[in-house]
């Protein structure tokens, strides 16, 4: 591998990394909130213990997220310094923007953390609030620093950098309102699939647990409005890339010949030697369809564009049916669920969906990652799309394995210890565990 | 006066809060580790309970000066980068180690002994890591980091890894220690546990002093350019005068037990040593090849950095306030709310 390809896999493993802790941080706050206003409302007791779970898997969550987030602050630098060295003034402003919200999100936390008993219930709730506004806002402003790297726009391009910079044009370049809403929605909707799945697992084992009952019910509603959101999002999203980045939505749909009434490839494999795509199901027409609104609309093939500027086109097609086929399944278990609510005036409780819930649980990190995958690859080989190529942006420090190993070593070890730590905190939970005695009443026998 | 020089000022403010700040989250580790004595472990217990709900957000002011550094300055960010980018790494594995086993030993519940073990990831790493700062430090001040055009062309080892570096690693590690010791007098709850912090923090008083002897003397060889500001320019001069005042009042203050005025007397004295830094090398960057003005970022995207700050400002002071208010150490006997529930 060169160091190109270690900087590469380096950068894309601290994200991936990152992104899941950033949603948990962007999503649980709400949730925990929730469950504090439930609890407020009907005095039920489980709601409070609820929130305090979810404020504890917070805790631990936003402390990986924060610190793998340094990370990624130096590493912009570390990995890619010419980029920085010539755009990190155009950027400079949601990324400073994000640091401001990123504060406040840190300092509301640990205000609701360690707070319950300290402050009034209301200032208790109202840094419970903060907490998600910022944590959402953090999230919406890094979001366009991504929004730029797409779509650059606020400055005038030169061979020795950007100049005429207009930052405020620049921080909201083309399409920035559909990519931050999917964002923002991805990370509630990966969060509430994601603890849904895990209350659905419990009462597979336990279904007389109210406690998970209603743990469920919180999630259920998030999960399910997110996922019927998701594609109509999604598809804007996608209608705008189709008009501003035709080489990325070529390499998403396999397209590689212009034509007019282009087919919808479902799943399949593209090969860029024969530009095909084999054990693709074709929709007739469907992708013109689907990008322009009109069956006969001309969709530009990737011949059209000069071959060293194409995306890696079997990861970022694979990566895009994985996101989308993630999706529709997400959406069609929501619209089961919400049926099932609307006729019977109950979140189902069935052993069958139960299952279902639990096999979902994961896909919406699935979908996070995948989706995330589609735009840094199908950005490729640019880091600022059509100005600054990525392999020029490297640093040249060498024996780039090095740093990339290590950081691999760290974040499995990690990622190994967050799951136990969690498993450990849902474990607490559990029906058995409750009668035990007085003292293991209420859980975190220990500190916190 | 510029934006250039407003952003610098700013800049240099910053590190102050994050040596304050940062810097005695870092020492509340190290203290974590050479606890000893009969107290042990409610030494241990207090710097956790101090820690706990304000380390994540003393450790974003570094994020702010990275992101300040990058937006305001963005060539020398990348000269840094690339010149620093074996220290810089090895710092970010220690926050990243330090910060999650701060967090893991908070909630594992499986016992003692897993918590023993989290407890000496996350105190080693709060040595390592201002050791490492301390030399990033040293190595921009020492005016061995060239560049030439936009090439760093002096290595990746060299500028870090000299004695002048390793002094200023010694001294950060040191005052960031004394500075934990001096804060952590103030927030026990107890006359013997004050009285053990009020030793550390007279011991690492001498430290911070002896490192900043070797420091200076490592000065007239390691870093030309600091010596002679200090040997020529009265500002610097008195800087570092006001410096000495507030080291030796907080040591006395701290001798007489004054611990909330000896706790100013050494932020004084932290701040006052972070600011001498920034003006020994100011108009410079990177000493000698970077200035502020050749580093700028356009007028506009620094006076649209400079909006976003006063807003930033705005956002995160009086929360800040909010945090350390609910959290300020309470009168004896009535500090035991906020744990073990």
């Amino acid at each position: 591998m060169t160091d190109l390809l270690y900087a590469r896999a380096q950068m894309g493993l601290s994200l991936a990394f990152h992104i899941v802790f950033a949603a948990a941080g962007v999503a649980l706050p709400v949730l925990m909130v929730l469950s504090d206003w439930k609890q407020r409302r009907t005095g039920d007791a489980d709601y409070r213990k609820l929130s305090q779970k979810l404020a504890k898997g917070t805790a631990i969550l936003f402390a990986v997220g924060a610190v793998s987030g340094t990370v990624l602050s130096f590493e912009l630098g570390l990995l890619w310094p010419e980029f920085m060295g010539q755009y990190g003034e155009v950027i400079g402003l949601p990324f400073s923007l994000e640091g401001v919200a990123f504060f406040t999100e840190a300092i509301f936390l640990g205000i609701y953390l360690y707070g319950r008993e300290r402050v009034s219930p209301g200032l208790h709730l109202f840094s419970g609030v903060m907490v998600a506004v910022s944590g959402a806002a953090s999230a919406f402003f890094v979001t366009l620093v991504n929004v730029f790297m797409n779509d650059p726009s606020g400055f005038v391009a030169t061979p020795h950098g950007p100049t005429d910079i207009e930052p405020l044009k620049a921080m909201f370049s083309p399409g920035w309102l559909t990519q931050t809403s999917h964002v923002l929605l991805s990370c509630y909707q990966a969060s509430a699939f994601a603890m849904a799945g895990i209350h659905a697992f419990v009462l597979l084992r336990h279904p007389g647990s109210a406690f998970h009952r209603k743990a469920l019910s919180v999630a259920l509603p998030l999960a399910c409005v997110t996922a019927l959101l998701q594609p109509v999002v999604g598809d804007l999203s996608a209608k705008h890339v189709a008009k501003a980045q035709p080489v990325k939505l070529a390499a998403m749909e396999g397209q590689f010949e212009t034509e007019r009434g282009a087919p919808l490839r479902v799943g399949g494999l593209p090969d860029v030697e024969t530009g095909t795509v084999s054990h693709a199901l074709d929709i007739p027409k469907g992708l013109s369809i689907l990008a322009f609104g009109d069956p006969n609309a001309e969709v530009k093939g990737l011949n059209e564009f000069p071959r060293d500027t194409w995306p890696p086109v079997a990861k970022v097609h694979v990566a895009f049916q994985v996101m989308v086929g993630t999706g529709s399944a997400m959406a069609l278990l929501a619209l089961v669920t919400l049926g099932y609510r609307w006729r019977r005036k109950a979140w189902p409780s069935g052993r069958k969906m139960m299952w279902a819930w639990l096999v979902s649980g994961p896909l919406g990190l699935v979908a996070l990652e995948a989706g995330w995958l589609v735009t840094e690859w199908g950005r490729q080989p640019w880091i600022v799309r059509g100005v600054m190529r990525t392999a020029d942006a490297v640093t040249p420090v060498p024996h780039l394995a090095a740093p990339f190993w290590t950081f691999t070593v760290v974040y499995v070890f990690l990622g190994v210890v967050v799951v136990a730590l969690l498993k450990r905190q849902v474990a607490d939970t559990l029906p058995d565990r409750e009668p035990k005695g007085p003292d293991a009443k209420g859980g975190g026998a220990h500190v916190h | 006066m510029s934006t250039d020089a407003v952003l610098g000022f700013v800049l240099a403010g910053t590190f102050v809060l994050y040596a304050l700040f940062g810097g005695a989250d870092f020492g509340g580790g190290v203290w974590d580790l050479l606890s000893f004595g009969p107290r042990k472990a409610e030494q241990r217990a207090l710097i956790a309970r101090a820690m706990g709900p304000v380390w994540e957000v003393n450790h974003i002011w570094l994020i702010v000066g990275v992101v300040l550094l990058f937006a305001g300055f963005p060539r020398a960010f990348a000269a840094l980068s690339v010149a620093l980018h074996v220290p810089l790494t090895l710092l970010l594995l220690g926050i990243v180690f330090r910060g999650a086993a701060f967090t893991f030993r908070t909630y594992d519940m499986r016992g003692d002994a897993a918590q023993r073990q989290w407890g000496l990831v996350f105190s080693g790493a709060s040595i390592v890591a201002p050791l490492l700062l301390g030399m990033c430090v040293g190595a921009v001040v020492s005016g061995s980091i060239r560049v030439e055009g936009r090439v760093v062309v002096s290595g990746f080892f060299a500028s870090w890894l000299s004695p002048f570096s390793w002094a200023v690693g010694v001294l950060a590690l040191a005052l960031f220690a004394f500075l934990a010791a001096v804060f952590l007098t103030h927030e026990a709850s107890g006359a013997e546990l004050r009285e053990d912090f009020r030793k550390r923090a007279l011991g690492a008083g001498v430290a911070v002093f002896i490192a900043a002897l070797v420091v200076l003397l490592l000065a007239r060889e390691g870093a030309p350019r600091v010596w002679e500001g200090l040997s020529r320019s009265p500002f610097a001069l008195a800087l570092h005068g006001a410096t000495g005042v507030a080291a030796v009042t907080a040591f006395a203050l701290l001798w007489t037990r004054r611990f909330q005025w000896a706790r100013l007397a050494a932020a004084l004295q932290a701040g006052l040593i972070v600011l001498g830094w920034a003006a020994s090398q100011y108009p410079y960057l990177v000493v000698p090849d970077v200035t502020l003005q050749g580093a700028a970022a356009s007028p506009a995207a620094q006076r649209l950095l400079l909006i976003a700050l006063a807003v930033g400002a705005l956002t995160v002071i009086p929360s800040i306030a909010l945090l350390f208010r609910v959290f300020r150490p309470r009168p004896e006997g009535a500090s035991t709310g906020d744990s073990g529930h």
